[in-house]
């Protein structure tokens, strides 16, 4: 039997809440399929399975709430045997009788001190003051230390709560800049023409309606951003490079490129962008890593990229294998990931897979992005807009389409010559673009 | 003048005065507030100055001056009546509770009863448990009255000309305890409003709610945590019937805390009214359970420390906050 326990779905996920269910034990499943939905502070989640094989036994109710590492399934290697359990309750159902509840209980036989501890987490002793502030600002109370008369949790300890999750704010543009106002362009991609083909991102009130649907309402997502930054700037030391690249060559062959294209099939500049880096991760490996108990090389190159929501907060979805994929496919890629990011419908391995990030600010005409890590990354790599500037070569003086690349990275994980050479392959790269 | 010291009893006394004065309908009456002056010598020398028939000393039978004075004032005149100390009130009760209270309703809306009964509460000096009652809350229980308590000298002075313009029968409580107690007085231009409660002290972190002798108290209790870093809301109840929700609840509401403080024993009482209502108003807003400090469910001893220690104190006070903020 294999287990299948609840994902961390990011640095700063500690749990979620189960909703559906998507098998039933017998189901035969194979590696990537979505087994289950969890409601997080970043929206729904499709959670997808890492194994083969058939569901044994689903151990986790829907609507309970689920610590990250929590055992959900237990779930029947291919070519195996063993016992099918059928929950009593309908996979999908809410369990809504106090009989199907009171079944479910004794088909998975939880230890009573286990019950015990769970039942006495619903009643956290507190102010009803405390309880309501903690429910507008989104914080489970049950994490939350109570200082007042007889350790009962009071407002002070949910605004220290409240305080030590948004404080410091990281200063970097990534963070500090608001989403795009509702009428400004579609933020995607670094630069400006063409209009993303084939795109419809999320308007402001669907962006609100999916927000609805989902439970995720700006402030939670505020607090996951929050979280995670705090925790970057907390704990990883960053250093910072910074460097310009000519792009004459690049948008020239884009424009070329595009040129030839009927209109959805266009490539936008970010494109090159990724490919660029992807193709110099393979040659800086270091970088494409955690840092979990020291450096974790990843073997693949899934690059998360920031989409910036209208009315606040950023989705980082994860573009898998971004090395192997052609610039076509980065394209589509691009084009399935940023409308479900604003929609909130993203996959768990999207949300938890990146082995580092792209920020992209060009857009909103900044020509300079110093990020925040997000950790257990080790990597933050930053491009601002692509604008036309002085340029020497040769001793010559030229006006050149010019984009300044930086890079934020964990200066416990590598050095600055480290850092150095991957910025200098991404410019090497980008001199090419026919043969990214 | 404004700052020069006055006694809380000097200020009862002159706006008995004042309204003698400013109106031919309103008269004195009770017992030995003539000859004697008044018992706790409230009305010294008024007999002097206005004459017998303003000044009116009565038999001992508080069922019959207070009947008489119901009847003065279905006559259209505005009658004080002074009941010596509030044990005797319950030989007037039947009066109040059943006459002056109620023939309003009683006559479909034809006569009010503009009637003010003083009379003096509380623990005094070693009055022992048969002087020293504190029951404003039996009052405060019945529909009809205004109950007012003087907590101040400012409402010691300024009290009692709203009481007389009031058409229907207002109670008030005066504190034996606090008469001789000097004060600074500030003018109140046509009196005090005797509809509403009073802010005494501004604070952020705590409303301490009391009333009458709770009031001083609570702002020598508030000075001190004042020391201590906690700032406490006092807020004067001043009419105990009926009670002004709107001050108490926005105080609650702002502070999140309360405890309300009375001499009045702890159950059935004004501090129980007070806490229900803020429970069924502003649960959400409350970051502590409310606390209470009552007076002790005995009779009031003779032997002054355990009379001191039948009420609550200052010091009661600021433990009980400083416990409930978790500074102690």
């Amino acid at each position: 039997m294999l287990e299948y326990r609840m994902p961390s779905l990011g640095a700063d996920m500690e749990s979620g809440f189960l909703r559906e269910w998507h098998v039933k034990p017998g189901d035969k499943i194979k590696k990537g399929d979505i087994i289950a939905e969890v409601e997080t502070q970043k929206g729904i989640i499709d959670i997808e399975v890492f194994d083969d094989g058939t569901i044994g036994e689903l151990l986790v109710q829907v609507d309970e709430k689920v610590p990250v590492g929590t055992l959900m399934a237990m779930i029947i290697p291919p070519g195996e045997d063993g016992e099918i359990k059928e929950t009593p309750q309908k996979s999908a159902a809410p369990a809504t009788t106090p009989t199907a509840a009171e079944e479910a209980w004794i088909a998975t036989e939880p230890p009573p001190m286990a019950e015990k501890a769970a039942a006495a987490e619903h009643h956290v002793r507190a102010s009803p003051l405390a309880k309501r502030i903690a429910e507008e600002k989104g914080i489970d109370i049950a994490t939350i230390h109570g200082t007042g008369p007889e350790g009962a949790i009071i407002r002070e300890d949910v605004e220290h709560a409240i305080t030590a999750r948004v404080a410091p704010v990281p200063e970097a543009p990534k963070e500090a800049a608001p989403a795009p106002p509702p009428a400004s362009p579609p933020a995607p991609v670094a630069a400006e023409k063409p209009a993303p083909p084939a795109q419809a991102p999320a308007a402001p009130a669907e962006e609100e309606k999916a927000r609805q649907a989902t439970g995720a309402s700006a402030e939670t997502i505020r607090m996951a951003v929050a979280a995670a930054m705090s925790k970057s700037n907390r704990e990883i030391p960053h250093y910072y490079l910074e460097t310009r690249i000519d792009m004459r060559r690049a948008m020239a062959w884009l424009a070329e490129t595009n040129k030839q294209r009927p209109v959805k099939e266009r490539l936008l500049p970010a494109v090159l962008l990724l490919k660029a880096v992807a193709k110099a991760l393979n040659e800086v490996p270091d970088l494409n890593a955690w840092w979990e108990n020291g450096l974790q090389r990843k073997p693949a190159i899934n690059i998360g990229y920031v989409v910036a929501l209208r009315t606040g907060g950023i989705m980082v979805p994860a573009i898998h294998d971004a090395d192997n994929k052609s610039l076509d496919e980065l394209m589509q890629t691009l084009n399935d990931l940023i409308p479900r990011a604003r929609a909130l419908r993203l996959r768990s391995s999207e949300l938890a897979d990146s082995t580092i990030t792209v920020t992209s600010l060009g857009e909103g005409g900044v020509e300079t992005v110093f990020g925040v890590i997000y950790p257990p990354q080790v990597a933050l790599v930053g491009f601002g807009g692509i604008t036309d500037q002085p340029w020497t070569e040769n001793g010559m003086l030229d006006v050149r389409p010019v984009l300044t690349a930086t890079l934020a990275a964990d200066h416990r994980a590598t050095d600055g010559s480290t850092g150095s050479r991957f910025l200098t392959a991404i410019k090497n790269y980008l001199q090419q673009p026919e043969k990214l | 003048m404004a700052t020069s010291l006055i006694t809380y009893r000097e200020c009862l006394k002159q706006a008995i005065r004042e309204a003698l004065q400013g109106d031919e309908r309103v008269f004195l009456m009770g017992e030995d507030v003539g000859h004697y002056g008044g018992a706790f010598a409230v009305s010294k020398g008024l007999l002097q100055e206005f004459g017998p028939e303003r000044i009116m000393d009565t038999p001992l039978s508080e069922a019959g001056f207070t009947g008489a004075g119901i009847g003065a004032a279905l006559g259209g005149m505005r009658p004080i009546v002074e009941i010596m100390t509030i044990n005797f009130s319950l030989l007037a009760l039947d009066q109040i509770a059943n006459n002056a209270a109620t023939l309003l309703h009683m006559s479909g809306g034809q006569l009010n009863v503009p009637l003010v009964i003083r009379m003096s509460a509380g623990i005094g000096r070693q009055l022992a448990a048969q002087h020293s009652h504190s029951w404003e809350p039996l009052f405060a229980h019945l529909p009809g009255l205004r109950v007012l308590s003087v907590g101040t000298h400012e409402d010691a002075r300024y009290m009692l000309a709203p009481a007389l313009l009031d058409p229907d029968p207002v109670i008030i409580f005066e504190y034996t305890s606090m008469l001789n107690l000097e004060q600074e007085l500030q003018p109140v231009e046509g009196g005090v409003d005797i509809s509403k409660a009073k802010i005494r002290r501004e604070g952020k972190d705590i409303s301490i709610i009391t009333y009458g002798t709770g009031v001083y108290k609570a702002l020598e209790a508030a000075a001190e945590l004042a020391a201590a870093g906690i700032e406490a809301e006092v807020v004067d109840l001043r009419v105990l019937r009926p009670l002004d929700d709107e001050t108490i609840l926005a105080s609650v509401t702002k502070t999140s805390r309360a405890i309300i403080v009375e001499d009045a024993s702890r159950s059935v009482s004004v501090s129980s009214e007070v806490s229900a209502r803020i429970t069924e108003n502003c649960f959400y807003d409350l970051d502590a359970p409310v606390q209470r400090l009552c007076g002790a469910e005995v009779p009031i001893p003779y032997p002054k420390h355990l009379e001191d220690a039948a009420v609550p104190q200052p010091a009661q006070i600021v433990s009980a906050i400083k416990k409930l903020l978790q500074h102690a």
